[in-house]
């Protein structure tokens, strides 16, 4: 045994070197490769031509990788072989991890949220230190292939399997619509196709990293994907804080800056120019709200003022062009419901009659009850994100490909440090790029924007759009409208870098929108393949089979994914907050107490992930405006996204109760929890490893 | 399977180093954020407290807290005889 484990050990070393080896060529190859496109545009490549060679050589790449880690072995499959070291399988936690809403969402999210946006930060990065202490080890030594898995094992029965199946597919699903929506848009934007064929088209790219090789073909390309997407982060920001700061580290280099624009927030709040701006959308919403309150009779007065203008024009002659449109605008009034609809909306800028919230300032609100609201959802959202992270199965499923325990716990560490380099650059970049706006934006002359803001603003209104409503030619704070987006997609614009770090930008969120995606997939796949057919419904199925099965799973649900995402279902930003609360409420409580508590049970279980998960969805469809629910149903006024606030507590307390009810799980039970607390117990004869 | 006394020790003390960075982690995380306005009054860095805290503070200190855990876990292992042979 002993000489195996070393024989094991040795070779183990030098598959590390190996890798080592590789990546680093391959790191050093991507370079070359943007060197040799930043010489071709100097040289006068076209812009959409940088776009195409961006999105199919690095696909191309992870196709490769894909082919090249084909297997039909079950434990190469499902979990690597379980030999990839703690670095590697660090970053492709961090690939896997990181999605389209971490990458393109999360630094215009900070800036336009200011202090109250970092509570998906430390969310995000917080939910580790509950996967170090409390799961990725012990799921380690447990060492099977899947979430539902454990459960199986530690609780006994098909019924606690079937709702950890039900459980990993509905929050790995909903995330997984956002991740291939993510893609649709970002492959749109990239090669001028239209988002459905995007859709499709980003489709093909998921599934070249994962239909052959499972686990083993997805760890590799998310390796080599977490590459591309931080040299794609990083790059813009650091030459960004270097013109602004003179401190090519971002995170130190915004300390100045973000003082800068504390000074600069409280000039905009007082300019005469843009209190005018801010007054003239306060008029416009009050004029709308009047007549809101009797629309019969407004839109009678409109409309007969409206005809009555185009009668004038028509009666002095007046140019052909102007009566126009006049007529175009009345035809905005065709019906009362239009109106009631154009007034709504119009309504709707008594948002942007408020001064600018101070950048650094937590909880902004209007009166004491606003701010104290504001407070508790931060902190739900804090809580809902971190337990959530310790609990999506497409990351614990991560921990289950290490050599060993040793190495799952200081894979959690790289783990996190891999996603910090990430998460903490993105409030410096939203800092400086508020910077950038309110400085050198705000103020120019709508004749001379800078060209950043031209050229966005040309492209999609949606992103950037600058009306001059007091017609002063000068651009004021309040009167530019900005999609969060905009803010890692125009950085290398805003700092002055050639396009061919826009590309590796969008290289940059594609692979993280597509390395998110795979891992996603292959939960759901896995679930259905491993533990509803292979455990439920064929366990003498050969292996090959099973491979084979999950192989036709994966295709089909990443086409169901594909159409549902297609179809642009709400926001993306709600989609991911959902997997999130709902995997905290069903998985996290039975987890965790199926390790640290003995004497949780099977009916515990049940209960206890059916209760939580229940009163989870219960509160969104209650609260949340797609399912039909209203704002008033919030209990406490906390938003829909932090439904887990209810949910796992209730899951937890569900558990200890149902289960202390009920009798006390068998000796062999006892032995698997033992089992899993001790990495090498000496004449423990149990092995739970799968094959 | 034999769990001794031994065995039991290691347990426990597994449970008060996860104890000790737990609360660390909650003491970072939501105190930290329930006070950010009254942490704010301070700079660090040129930051004000509360919000260098939740954008850079709390992340290392997770970072390190999980660092710490993989480390002295790694060595009680040995300790204790349960490790998995040695690298």
């Amino acid at each position: 045994m002993s000489q195996y484990i070393a024989a094991n050990q040795a070779s183990q070393r030098a598959f590390y070197q190996q890798l080592k080896k590789y990546y680093s060529f391959y790191t050093g190859g991507f370079l070359l490769f943007l060197l040799a496109l930043a010489v071709a545009e100097q040289m006068g490549m076209s812009r959409r031509w940088i776009g195409y060679w961006f999105l199919f050589a690095t696909i191309a790449l992870y196709a490769g990788i894909g082919i090249m880690s084909r297997t039909v072995d079950a434990a190469e499959y499902y979990v690597a072989g379980r030999r990839v070291p703690a670095f590697f399988n660090g970053m492709a936690t961090g690939a896997d991890w990181m999605s389209a809403a971490s990458f393109i969402g999360m630094a215009g999210t900070l800036y336009l949220a200011g202090f109250d946006g970092l509570a998906w930060v430390m969310g995000w990065t917080g939910g580790y230190v509950l996967v170090a202490l409390f799961l990725a080890p012990y799921l380690r030594k447990f060492g099977q292939f899947t979430i539902p898995d454990f459960l199986g094992e530690r609780y006994g029965g098909n019924i606690v399997r079937s709702v950890g199946i039900f459980a990993a597919i509905l929050c790995s699903f909903t995330y997984v619509v956002a991740q291939i929506y993510g893609v649709g848009l970002i492959t749109s934007r990239f090669t001028g196709l239209e988002f459905q064929y995007g859709v499709f088209v980003g489709l093909g790219g998921i599934l070249v990293c994962s239909f052959l090789g499972g686990m083993r073909a997805v760890t590799w390309t998310q390796v080599a994907q977490y590459i591309i997407l931080i040299i794609a982060y990083l790059t813009p920001v650091i030459w960004l804080s270097y013109k602004h700061t003179g401190n090519p580290i971002p995170q130190l280099g915004y300390a100045t800056a973000l003082q800068k624009v504390t000074e600069r927030e409280k000039v905009l709040a007082t300019d005469p120019k843009e209190i005018e701006v801010r007054n003239i959308f306060k008029a416009r919403a009050a004029a709308a709200d009047a007549k809101l309150q009797d629309v019969p009779a407004a839109y009678a007065a409109d409309k007969a003022a409206a005809d009555k203008k185009i009668a004038d024009l028509r009666a002095a002659a007046a140019p052909a062009p102007d009566i126009a449109a006049a007529e175009k605008a009345a035809a905005a009034f065709k019906d009362e419901a239009s109106a009631k609809a154009a007034w709504t909306k119009e309504k709707g800028l008594a948002a942007r009659a408020n001064p600018p919230t101070p950048h650094a300032q937590p909880f902004p609100g209007k009166d004491e009850k606003a701010q104290d609201i504001a407070r508790r959802n931060f902190l739900g959202i804090v809580f809902c994100m971190m337990i959530g992270t310790a609990a999506l199965p497409h990351i614990l499923m991560r921990y289950y490909t290490t050599p060993s325990v040793k190495q799952a716990r200081q894979s959690v560490t790289w783990s996190l440090f891999f996603i910090f380099l990430l998460y903490f650059t993105a409030p410096a970049l939203a800092v400086l790029a508020k910077f950038d706006v309110y400085h050198f934006l705000v103020g120019s002359s709508f004749a001379s924007l800078p060209a950043w803001a031209a050229n966005w603003a040309a492209v999609d209104a949606t992103l950037l759009s600058i009306t001059d409503v007091n017609k002063d030619g000068i651009v004021q704070l309040a009167e530019i409208v900005l999609g969060g987006d905009i803010i890692v997609l125009a950085t290398p614009e805003i700092a002055g870098l050639p396009y061919v770090i826009s590309g590796l930008v969008a290289a940059g969120g594609l692979a993280a929108a597509l390395s998110t995606a795979d891992g996603l997939l292959l939960t759901i796949a896995n679930a259905l393949s491993h533990d509803l057919y292979y455990k439920m419904l064929d366990p003498s199925a050969s292996t090959a089979r099973r491979v084979t099965v999950s192989k036709i799973l994966l295709l089909v649900v990443a086409l169901v994914a594909a159409t549902v995402s297609s179809l642009k279902p709400g926001n993306i930003l709600f989609l991911v907050g959902a997997a999130f609360s709902f995997a905290a409420s069903s998985f996290f409580p039975a987890l965790v107490l199926g390790i640290f508590w003995k004497r949780a049970n099977k009916w515990g279980a049940i209960v206890g992930m059916a209760a939580g998960l229940g009163i989870c969805m219960y509160y969104m469809v209650q609260t949340y405006p797609f399912f039909g629910g209203v704002a008033a149903n919030q209990w406490f006024g906390m938003s829909p996204v932090t439904a887990g606030v209810f949910g796992v507590p209730v899951g937890i307390l569900t558990i200890i109760i149902v289960s202390l009810l009920t009798a006390k799980p068998d000796e062999r039970v006892q032995e698997l929890v033992e089992h899993v607390r001790y990495p090498h117990l000496r004449g423990d004869t149990l092995n739970t490893q799968g094959t | 399977m034999q769990v001794s006394e031994k065995h039991k020790e290691y347990w426990r003390k597994n449970l008060v180093i996860t104890g000790i960075l737990l609360s660390i982690w909650f003491v970072v995380t939501f105190p930290e954020a329930w006070f950010a306005r009254e942490l704010n009054q301070f700079t660090f860095l040129g930051f004000p407290l509360g919000f260098y805290m939740s954008a850079q503070g709390s992340l290392i200190v997770y970072v390190v807290i999980i660092g710490v855990y993989a480390w002295y876990m790694n060595k009680l292992d040995v300790e204790y005889g349960v490790d998995e042979g040695d690298e």
